[in-house]
This record gives structure tokens, sequence and C-alpha cells, in this order.
């Protein structure tokens, strides 16, 4: 029997904010499930297409840093694109650096369900670390 | 954990809490807190006391490391927290600011009574609504170029005014006149400009809003009547905004920056998100002269809004809204960082003048009578302070005092505060219709999404009286009036 795995993401509760703690089998896959929490408490995701893509392609100083870049800079698309993201794929990562692709759409009001805007990705309670065999990330959005 | 703090702070007197130095080592300097008892255990239950302390490690910090009763968990500063540096070898950090910067609140008022407003208030609101768009995302009525929000930032409300949104006197009403000196747009990247430049006009959504209020409570007719908000039933409205995405990202790039400076400078934090570089260091002088600017953003944000509240007030009562003495009351900044004159010793009036640099995360300014930078008309009564409560109660006007300048650096409370997380307060109000509940109560509510209205209702936030109430008697900031919501667009 194989145990049931942990959810990609949980939402926790921050008295003023909302974190997500974030869980994969490999870092990529946390940079993956950290994405779409993140829009998944701005949007319901699973009506936004997948039509558009955006390239990102960052340094950082370390995991956590790549971490706060990474989905900070799909919070820019957000404000200067109106785009929301659905889908994400990390090409590659390194302690330094990371090439992924997010594609979505650019916002429709009729026909998306928005939640809150996230502000900001914070460096409060910021982690990204192993756990046994698999990888856990904790972030904290200013709301 | 509320017992355990009783036990670590010590009392001063029934409004007034200290933190010792001694409660962690790094500390550079006491902790002080304004609070009653009572409330001491809702603070108490989240991490809010222990960032005071962790703002105290903060180099170059004086006297102390303050909170307001409305104080609650943020990230690295609390929320509601005040602190001081000295310009010769104290720091700045842009987490003292937070991401919305000068996320603030401005009053307008009418010469309206509710019995006016009342026939067209679903109309009213639904005309700001649509016009001021609120929630993720949106773009707002102004197209402005790169080149324009160059301006945006130097000349901030003046801007707008200069572009016919609004009138000339307008700027009298703003703090710093809504352009404060020593902004740089080129220290505001491109990308913040490219992030914020739709948005200009626009709300944004989390505790952001727009309410239509009556005044219901006078607790000093004299400066009440100075504000020309002298009568009960008297029809406002109040406007909780900030720097939306130009904001936003300028925080995140000098936090990147702060990140290495702190290396750089050999500044140990007990959070990441304190990072900070010293006030006067290249790193220090650009983020100042960028916050600056994305503040007269913020300026010129709440002006643009300003005017198309006029407008829609004008296309729906059907009068000219000088014919309904529409006078911004004030605008103030409770998110800023701001370089200031005060002096050290307990009596204002005397003792040794320093240049601080000061920082109020969810905290307003409230400079008392006479101070050379409030507005002639506000000179005899001081600073008038606008706190916004929750949209099922009410908010208040309070002002500045000669106490808050010799104690608090001239800051008080900046809100009610939240006691609830989100999460706590969607399933405490499981299968409420806040919307309905508020309906039946007199208050119309659009809002982007109603089902998150759960999040905003008055559950999850401290009753805004008792922060005001501490505040009044502690002697920071006196009472004037209070208002009420009935018509309230949310994010």
């Amino acid at each position: 029997m194989t145990e049931p795995s942990p959810p990609p993401f949980e939402v926790i509760d921050h008295t003023a904010d909302v974190g997500l703690v974030v869980r994969g089998a490999s870092l990529e896959d946390v940079f993956v499930n950290a994405a779409t929490g993140m829009f998944s408490l701005m949007v319901e995701v699973s009506g936004v297409r997948d039509t558009e893509e955006r390239r990102v392609e960052l340094e950082g100083h370390d995991w956590e840093d790549l971490l706060v870049r990474w989905l900070s800079e799909l919070l820019y698309y957000l404000d200067a694109e109106e785009m929301l993201f659905r889908r994400f794929e990390v090409k590659s990562l390194s302690p330094h650096r990371l090439a992924a692709s997010a594609w979505g759409e650019r916002i429709d009001r009729d026909r998306h369900e928005l939640h809150f805007g996230v502000k900001a990705v914070t460096r409060h309670m910021l982690e990204v670390r192993r756990e046994d065999s698999a990888w856990r990330a904790q972030v904290l959005f200013d709301i | 954990m509320a017992t355990t703090w009783k036990k670590t702070l010590q009392k001063i007197d029934d409004w007034r809490w200290l933190l010792p130095k001694e409660y962690k080592p790094g500390m550079l300097v006491p902790g002080l807190i304004f609070s009653s008892e009572e409330m001491l255990d809702v603070i108490g239950q989240d991490q809010a006391i222990e960032q005071v302390a962790n703002v105290a490690f903060l180099p170059g910090i004086v006297k102390y490391s303050m909170a307001m009763p409305d104080i609650h968990w943020g990230y690295g500063f609390p929320i509601g927290g005040v602190a001081a540096m000295r310009v010769e070898d104290g720091v700045i950090s842009p987490g003292g600011v937070g991401f919305d910067i000068n996320c603030g609140t401005r009053v307008i008022r009418t010469n309206l009574s509710e019995e006016d407003v009342r026939p067209h208030l679903k109309e009213l609101v639904n005309q700001v609504f649509r016009d001021i768009p609120a929630g993720v995302g949106g773009s707002g009525l102004v197209k402005a170029s790169i080149k324009e929000i160059d301006e945006v930032l130097v000349k901030g409300a003046r801007w707008a005014v200069e572009h016919g949104y609004g009138w000339p006197e307008d700027l009298e009403a703003i703090e710093g006149g809504g352009a404060l000196p020593g902004a740089n747009p080129d220290k505001v990247s491109h990308r913040a400009k490219q992030r914020g430049g739709p948005q200009l006009g626009t709300l944004g959504s989390g505790n952001h809003f727009l309410e239509v209020q009556v005044i219901d409570q006078i607790f000093d007719a004299e400066a009440a009547e100075t504000m020309g908000m002298g009568s009960v039933g008297q029809v406002i409205v109040f406007v909780h905004c900030g720097s939306r995405g130009l904001g936003h990202q300028t925080c995140q790039d000098y936090l990147d920056v702060m990140e290495e400076s702190s290396r750089k400078y050999d500044i140990r934090l007990p959070d990441r998100q304190l990072a900070c570089a010293p006030i006067s260091s290249r790193e220090g002088q650009d983020y100042l002269s960028a916050m600056t600017a994305a503040a007269n953003f913020a300026f010129c944000n709440r002006q643009l809004i300003a005017h198309w509240v006029r407008q829609a007030f004008g296309r729906i009562i059907g009068r000219d809204p000088k014919d309904m003495d529409m006078h911004i009351v004030y605008d103030v900044a409770h998110n800023i960082a701001k370089i200031e004159r005060h002096r050290v010793n307990a009596d204002a009036r005397s003792g040794r003048e320093v240049t601080v640099c000061v920082h109020r995360k969810g905290a307003t300014r409230a400079f008392p009578p006479g101070h050379p930078d409030i507005p002639a008309k506000y000179k005899a009564l001081g600073q008038p302070v606008l706190v916004p409560g929750d949209m099922g109660r009410y908010s208040y006007i309070a002002v500045g005092s000669e106490q808050a300048m010799a104690e608090t650096w001239g800051s008080t409370c900046h809100g009610a505060g939240r006691v609830q997380s989100r999460g706590a307060a969607k399933r405490m109000l499981k299968g409420v219709d806040v919307a309905q509940r508020l309906a039946d109560r007199g208050i119309y509510v659009r809002a982007q999404n109603r089902g998150l209205l759960a999040e905003e209702a008055s559950e999850a936030y401290k009753d805004v009286a008792t922060v005001i109430d501490v505040l009044h008697e502690a002697g920071i900031s006196r009472r004037v009036c209070r208002m009420r919501p009935i018509g309230v667009v949310k994010g």
C-alpha cells in the first residue's frame, strides 16, 4: 500500500495575511506548486485557460531567494499585463538560477472568479528545505 | 500565550506596557506598547509582540520600539509599529514601511444628509464601483505613459490637479501637500512603473475600501466644525488605499538591495524581512528617494479616486460637487518612513532636537496644534487623523497632540487591527451571507467577490472604538467624531 501523498499546498492562517506550506517530490515540484498555490488564492484556477506563455529566467542567492523572485515575477505579469496563470513548468533549476515557463491568459472579469489580490511575496517565515525524501517550502504573502 | 506576555510586560500605567530590553538579547532599546489590559489578551495571541522585540534590534533606534493598540502580526515589523532611527548612525528598512508604500486614508466631506443620499445610494455606489476599479489587477480610467508616471512620482497629487482631476485647494489638505520632497523617479525601477502604471486610479483589494459614511457621533464639536464635519447625519466619503503595484514592486526591489547591504554592513537581524541599510549609505538614500516617489504615486492615486467620487456624486445626485461642498478634509499616510526633527526628552518643549527617520508601519502621523507641517486651517486644532474601522461598524476622526509629539514621534494608530485570520473569519461565518446581513442594516455593499466579504467582516477586526479610546485616554490623539458606513466598495 502506498501512503496518500501530501497535498501540493496548504493555506497557513496568519492574522493579517495568508501563507502557504508547499510540498513536492522535487524542488521543481515545489516551485510549480507554490505558483499554483499563489494563483489559487487569487482566482478559481480551473476557470483560467492556458493560452499564453511567459518565460521567466532569474538569478538568486539561494532556494528561498529564488522562490521569492519567481513568485514576484509572476505577480509582475499580473499587475503589468493582467495575466493569470494556471500551468507552470520549471525548465532548469540550480542553486542560483531558475528558468521556467508559465501559461495562462489575461483577466476576463466576466468569466474569471477572482478572489483577493496578493500584493507581494514576503521573506517572513520563508523556508525551503528537504523533508524526508521530499521538499517543503513555506511562504507568506502580503494581502 | 497572553498570560506569558503579561508576565514579561511591565505595566507603566493603564495604557502603557514596557517590553524590557532584557527580554531578548540583541534588543538595543525596550519596547513600548499602547494597550488596555483586556486588549493585551488579543494582542498576545500571535507573533506581534515578538516583532516589537525584533524591531528593537535595528541599529540607531531611539527610545523605544513602539506599538499602537491596533498592533497585529505583520512580516518583519508588526503592523501598528513605530520606530525612529538616528540619521547619523541608524538604518532605514523597507520592512518598516511595508509593500504598500503610503497606504493611507482620505476623507471627502459633503453637505448632504443621509436623507439626501439614501434614495440614490445604490446608484451612487454602483457608479463608484464602475469608475474606480477594485480587486485583483484592474486598470484605472487614466492612461499614463512611463514619462507621465515619472512626473506623477515627483508631483504626486499635484499632477492630478494639473490635469484637471481635482481642485487646487485639495493639495493643502494632503500630508506634505500631496508631493513629498526628495522623490527621485530614476530610483524607481522600470518594472515598478510598468506594474503600477495601469493601476493609477484603482483601489486594490484586501482591506482597501471606499465607503460612503454618515457622521453618527461628535465628541469635539469645535474640531468637527473646523473640519466642515459638524453635523450628525452628514454624509462623507472615506477612502483607504495606497500605491498599488508600483509601491509593491519598489519595496520588493529594495528588499533585494537591502539583503545585500545587511551583509555588506554586517547588520545582524532576527528576521530577513527586517533587511536594512544605513540611512546615510547609498543604498539607504536610494531607497528613501524611491519610497518617497512611490508615496507621491499613492497621493496621486487617492486624488484621482477623489475626483471620480465627486464626478459620481455630481452625476447621481445631480448637483455640482462644489455646491455639495465636496472638499478634502485630509489625506494622510500610514505606511511610510520620513526624516523628521523631534525632541528626545519627554517634554517636547525642551530637550535636544534630533533628526530621525520615523518608520510608521501601520501608524498615522498625528502632529500637534501649531506644527509647521500641518495645514493653516488646522493650526489651532492639530493634524486630523483618519482611522478606518471595519465595514460593519464605524470609522473615526481624531487629532494629533503634544503628547504624541513627545512620546510617539507624533504618531498614533491606523485602524482597528485584525484579530481573526482570513481563514478563521471564513470558517466562523460559513453559510452567512455577509452582504445580506449588512443590507439588513441599511449598508449597501459592492464587491468583486461577495463570497470573500466574510474575510473582511466585523468579526475579523477589533472594535476600533477600543483602539481610539486607549489613545484618547493616553493623550496621544483626541477623538473628534465617528462615522458609520451606508455604502461600501470592496475589492
